[in-house]
């Protein structure tokens, strides 16, 4: 349990948040602050060993500790000004335990050794505590210890080290940029995260990893006062596992699309992007309004990582399958006897979707989990058929497996790690295949870029989605834009109306930088991979309306 | 330091760190409380904790210039660190043209915001509350998984031109969700409110397993439009989501529900039927707040963190936009004196118990719960989500048979227009929310959902 300050953004226009307001850990500090160094291995090592110590004596079957300091950096514009600028640090220690076969966790702020000695008393206490009331004891499965380890995102450029001037600068370029084009108003954010995450276990693990991630993002808002109207378009980046060197705008990782219109790989021109979505916004204003109907739908993967996350992402987390997270974000029609089937038909043939933690620039991707388990990829959907789940050390047990699937994740040292989503990804076609090749073939559809409005029913059958750009499709060429456009379908029969997926030179990330879960909410940052896919008669509304 | 400061103690604190100022002007933010929580599913225990913390947060301004530092501890050498530290990034911080200079002493409404019973749950209180949901659910073969968090804590301000406002509170929610065995039925209840000795779990959980149990043979019919009976936990996010929407800037600027054609606002016309009346009141008894926004409450994110005073102020009335609500520059730009979003609101609502409600409708759904609501069109204000956990058909003032839930595609603004009849209000996320009977609801696709 802790407070958490929250900034609120309604009229900020974050349209593209995935809540409505983002979380601020800690203590807010001076941006020269966060560069200071935490404190070394080897003291933290000590202090590690103490809490290891301590619950051993007291009973303690399995412990796990982490000495956390989480750093965040937030600047948030818009037009001509900088509207905040947050620093903050959060640094301490969450200790948990198994005792009597029951999970205990007690965290705190006081890193020193009596600090952490009186901390890890509580997590004993209260484990044994709940134990009187347990009905299910806790099956880990078993980790070999790894011992000293030390990992880190491989970035280029470490964004705190990147003076704020210069962030500032950028911002003012991309707004400046964005109104000459047309923009009525324009706000600018960006985000830096760096975990430095300290965690040591009675497997005999030490493992040391500095997590880094960044997100920059936009919307822009084209206004005609005398019809009365506004549209908006928000940035199409990415949230990446990446350092500053994200903004880098190489030439060689855009990719062309229909249209002029460019997609981002592994670096990102959020100046060329202002530009593009100011334009676009104001051609939002006069778009033909969608007549509802099927189309065939031609999904970005800017577009298309938000319908994963979704539909595939949450519905195999294992903790919802079993009902942990009922009273809050559901449960999930992916159920264990249709997995015991191995024939239960997700999506078409064409539909591989793999779990990861391993793959480069992503959000999901660092050396080991919350609870010291090596990172992997596994499949979860092949060939179409529902393989497996996404699981920790205390649930792998219930699929037959003897080794977690490293899915452990706790957003702050005072948080409790739970079972969280790695990156979810949807393998690129085999065959070669560009989106203008598969724009050629499709009659009646709509193409379909950027995340937009979404929602999906508490055991992720019923979605509907939104998006930033819809432009209409007729015998094979893009003849313009449409607006008003929302597609509904379920799950099952959306992806077994895959058709075609673009191959791997299409191939780009989504992500999610402040995904909610669990009571009280933690927040994790998690991308999904896809290329552009097409989906057959998918069931399109209009949402347009008069007030 | 685990206690609750007194009025005095977060004053001596505060002047402490101001006579540390060499800013032109400076704000202290003090905040501090104990959380808990006990959280259950599948008939256990699943997770509880409880902490206390506290924080100090010194905002210091040169010109217009502004930084902000927090720290939570109070001893004199950290209060002056954190003071020199803000003042550091003040002076490094770009000006802000629409900084507004603080406010001086402000006089602010005292509301019963605190309970000692809420002040004085331990984790054998909680054990007990999550035993007495889980338990009858367990006897009936049903599966409960629940959700309970207090709080009991303190907030104060201060600046360097005399304000300075203190509040107490505490507040408990409970949620509770109870599913069939065969995970064909299931059911809701939210309850919150300051003082815990209102909340029965027992009760609440005793109403989720009624509609878990009466839900289990669902009956799919055909999406379109329905009149509906919205509970208050059905309704609330809607309203929420459009007060939210009722911000000055943006409808002047062209981009809200509230912007007019041909350019100006909505404020003083008629949007709603001529029975929606809704306003905010920091004294009200049912759901008291902050008379500056801080210390609970505030779940409308809004408040006096500016220092504005929170007043009784009407929203709309007979269905008219009577006010929006500013920002201080905001206020000052336009030469208005401009009121701070509220931190809860009150809908007035009829005399009808929901009951009576089902009773007089010849056909339509009654729903517990929306769920994954999410804006479609912040033009029209038209949002999407889907029913949850108890959707009923009614037919000849009586509940038939349960129905498969829905997704809908609707907007507030026309939901009030299409307004039949009001309950009770009762007490919902910190608001005042009455059931409403609403015709025409647009329900646009089916889920198989349970």
């Amino acid at each position: 349990m802790k407070r958490r300050d929250f900034i609120q953004l309604s009229g900020m226009g974050l349209g593209a948040m995935m809540g409505s307001s983002i979380p601020v850990l800690g203590n807010m500090v001076s941006a020269e602050h966060l560069l200071e160094p935490g404190a070394d291995i080897a003291t933290k090592k000590r202090l590690a060993d103490i809490a290891l110590n301590a619950t051993k004596s007291r009973g303690a079957t399995y412990t796990d500790v982490r000495i956390g300091r989480y750093l965040q950096q937030f600047v948030f514009t818009r037009e001509t000004k900088v509207q905040n600028i947050t620093n903050a640090e959060s640094y301490g220690v969450g200790i948990r335990v198994i005792a009597n076969g029951t999970w205990g966790f007690a965290a705190t702020s006081d890193v020193t050794p009596e600090g952490i000695a009186k901390c890890a008393e509580t997590a004993v206490a209260i484990a044994k505590a709940n134990a009187k009331i347990q009905k299910e004891p806790v099956i880990l499965a078993p980790q070999k210890g790894v011992g000293e380890i030390v990992w880190k995102t491989p970035i280029v450029k470490n964004a705190f080290e990147v003076p704020i001037k210069e962030k500032i600068d950028l911002l003012m370029n991309v707004n400046g940029e964005a109104m000459k084009n047309g923009a009525g108003f324009v706000t600018s954010n960006l985000f830096f995260v760096n975990e430095q995450k300290y965690f040591a276990s009675s497997d005999g693990s030490y493992i040391d990893q500095d997590v880094h991630r960044i997100w920059p993002t936009f919307t822009v808002t084209a206004v005609d006062k005398a019809a009365g109207k506004f549209k908006t378009r928000d940035a199409i980046s990415s949230p990446m596992g990446m350092g500053y060197e994200y903004l880098d705008g190489l030439a060689s990782e855009k990719i062309s699309a229909p249209n002029g219109l460019i997609g981002y790989r592994n670096s990102y021109d959020m100046v060329e992007d202002a530009i593009m979505a100011s334009k676009q916004a104001q051609q939002k204003l006069t778009a033909k309004t969608v007549p509802a109907g099927k189309y065939d739908l031609v999904l970005d993967p800017n577009h298309l990582g938000l319908t994963i996350h979704e539909s595939v992402g949450h519905p195999t987390e294992l903790d919802r399958v079993l009902g942990y997270e009922a009273n809050y974000a559901g449960t999930s029609f992916a159920t264990l006897d249709k997995w015991k089937t191995k024939a239960f038909n997700y999506g078409s043939k064409h539909v591989n979707i793999v779990a990861d933690k391993t793959q480069p620039y992503t959000l999901g991707t660092v050396g080991y989990d919350d609870e010291g388990v090596p990172c992997k990829e596994w499949d979860l959907i092949k060939d179409g058929i529902l393989v497996n789940y996404q699981a920790t050390r205390d649930q792998v047990n219930i699929l037959g497996e003897n080794a977690s699937h490293g899915c452990c994740y706790a957003d702050n040292w005072n948080s409790v790690q739970f079972q969280r989503m790695p990156n979810v990804s949807l393998k690129a076609g085999k065959d070669k295949l560009s989106v203008f090749d598969m724009i050629k073939g499709v009659e009646k559809g709509i193409y379909i870029i950027g995340r937009g409005s979404y929602s999906i029913d508490q055991q992720r059958y019923n979605f509907q989605f939104g998006g930033q750009l819809f432009y209409e499709i007729k015998n094979g060429e893009l003849v313009g834009m449409l607006d008003d456009v929302a597609y509904q379908s379920n799950t099952q029969e959306f992806w077994n109306s895959c058709v075609q997926i673009c191959d791997k030179d299409d191939y780009r990330t989504f992500g999610s930088f402040f995904d909610g879960k669990g009571q009280p909410s933690q927040v994790s940052a998690v991308s999904h991979g896809s290329a552009t896919t097409r989906f057959n008669g998918v069931n399109v509304i209009n949402t347009g309306r008069k007030i | 330091m685990n206690k609750i400061l007194t009025k005095e103690e977060a004053k001596k604190i505060i002047d402490k760190v101001l006579a540390f100022s060499k800013a032109d002007e400076m704000s202290v933010a003090l905040n501090g409380g104990r959380t808990g929580n006990i959280r259950y599913a599948r008939n256990s225990v699943s997770t509880s904790g409880e902490s206390y913390d506290q924080s100090l947060a010194v905002t210091a301004v040169f010109g217009k210039r502004s930084g902000t530092a927090t720290i939570n501890e109070f001893d004199d050498a950290s209060l002056e660190k954190t003071v020199r530290r803000a003042e550091e990034i003040a002076r490094l911080a770009p000006e802000n043209p629409e900084y507004m200079p603080m406010l001086g002493p402000q006089t602010y409404i005292e509301a019963p915001t605190f309970a000692d019973s809420t002040a004085n749950i331990d984790p054998d209180y909680r054990a007990k509350a999550a035993f007495d949901s889980i338990d009858p659910c367990s006897k009936k073969g049903l599966t409960a998984a629940g959700y309970m968090e207090d709080s009991a804590g303190y907030s104060a301000m201060g600046n360097s031109k005399g304000l300075f406002g203190f509040n107490k509170s505490t507040s408990v929610d409970f949620s509770i969700t109870v599913r069939t065995a065969d995970g064909l039925g299931s059911g809701y209840a939210i309850r919150d409110f300051n003082d815990v000795s209102k909340l029965s779990t027992k009760q609440a959980t005793e109403i989720a397993m009624q509609k878990a149990l009466a839900s289990s043979t669902a009956k799919a019919l055909e999406p379109g439009k329905y009149t509906v009976i919205l509970e208050p936990a059905a309704s609330i996010d809607l309203l929420q989501n459009m007060m939210r929407s009722m911000d000055a800037r943006n409808a002047d600027e062209g981009r809200s529900f509230l912007s007019k054609k041909g350019g100006g606002t909505r404020l003083g016309e008629k949007l709603f039927d001529e029975r929606v009346n809704i306003y905010s009141d920091p004294s009200n008894i049912e759901i008291p707040t902050s008379g500056f926004g801080g210390g609970g409450g505030g779940r409308m994110g809004g408040g006096g963190s500016d220092g504005r005073p929170q007043e009784k102020i009407s929203w709309i009335e007979n269905g008219v936009v009577k006010n929006v609500y500013y920002s201080r520059f905001w206020a000052d730009k336009k030469g208005v004196k401009g009121v701070p979003p509220p931190s809860g609101f009150i809908m007035a609502g009829g005399t009808e118990s929901l009951a009576d409600l089902i009773k007089g409708t010849e056909k339509g759904i009654l729903v517990t719960r929306m769920w994954y609501i999410r804006a479609v069109d912040p033009q029209t204000l038209l949002y999407t989500g889907l029913t949850r956990d108890g959707t009923f058909y009614i037919e000849k003032g009586q509940i038939k048979f349960p129905v498969k839930n829905f997704r809908f595609n609707e907007s507030p603004i026309i939901m009030l227009n299409n307004l039949e009849a009001m309950g009770v209000p009762t007490r919902i996320g910190g608001c005042l929310v009455p059931p409403l009977k609403i015709r025409d609801f647009t329900f646009s696709s089916l889920s198989d959902a349970v």
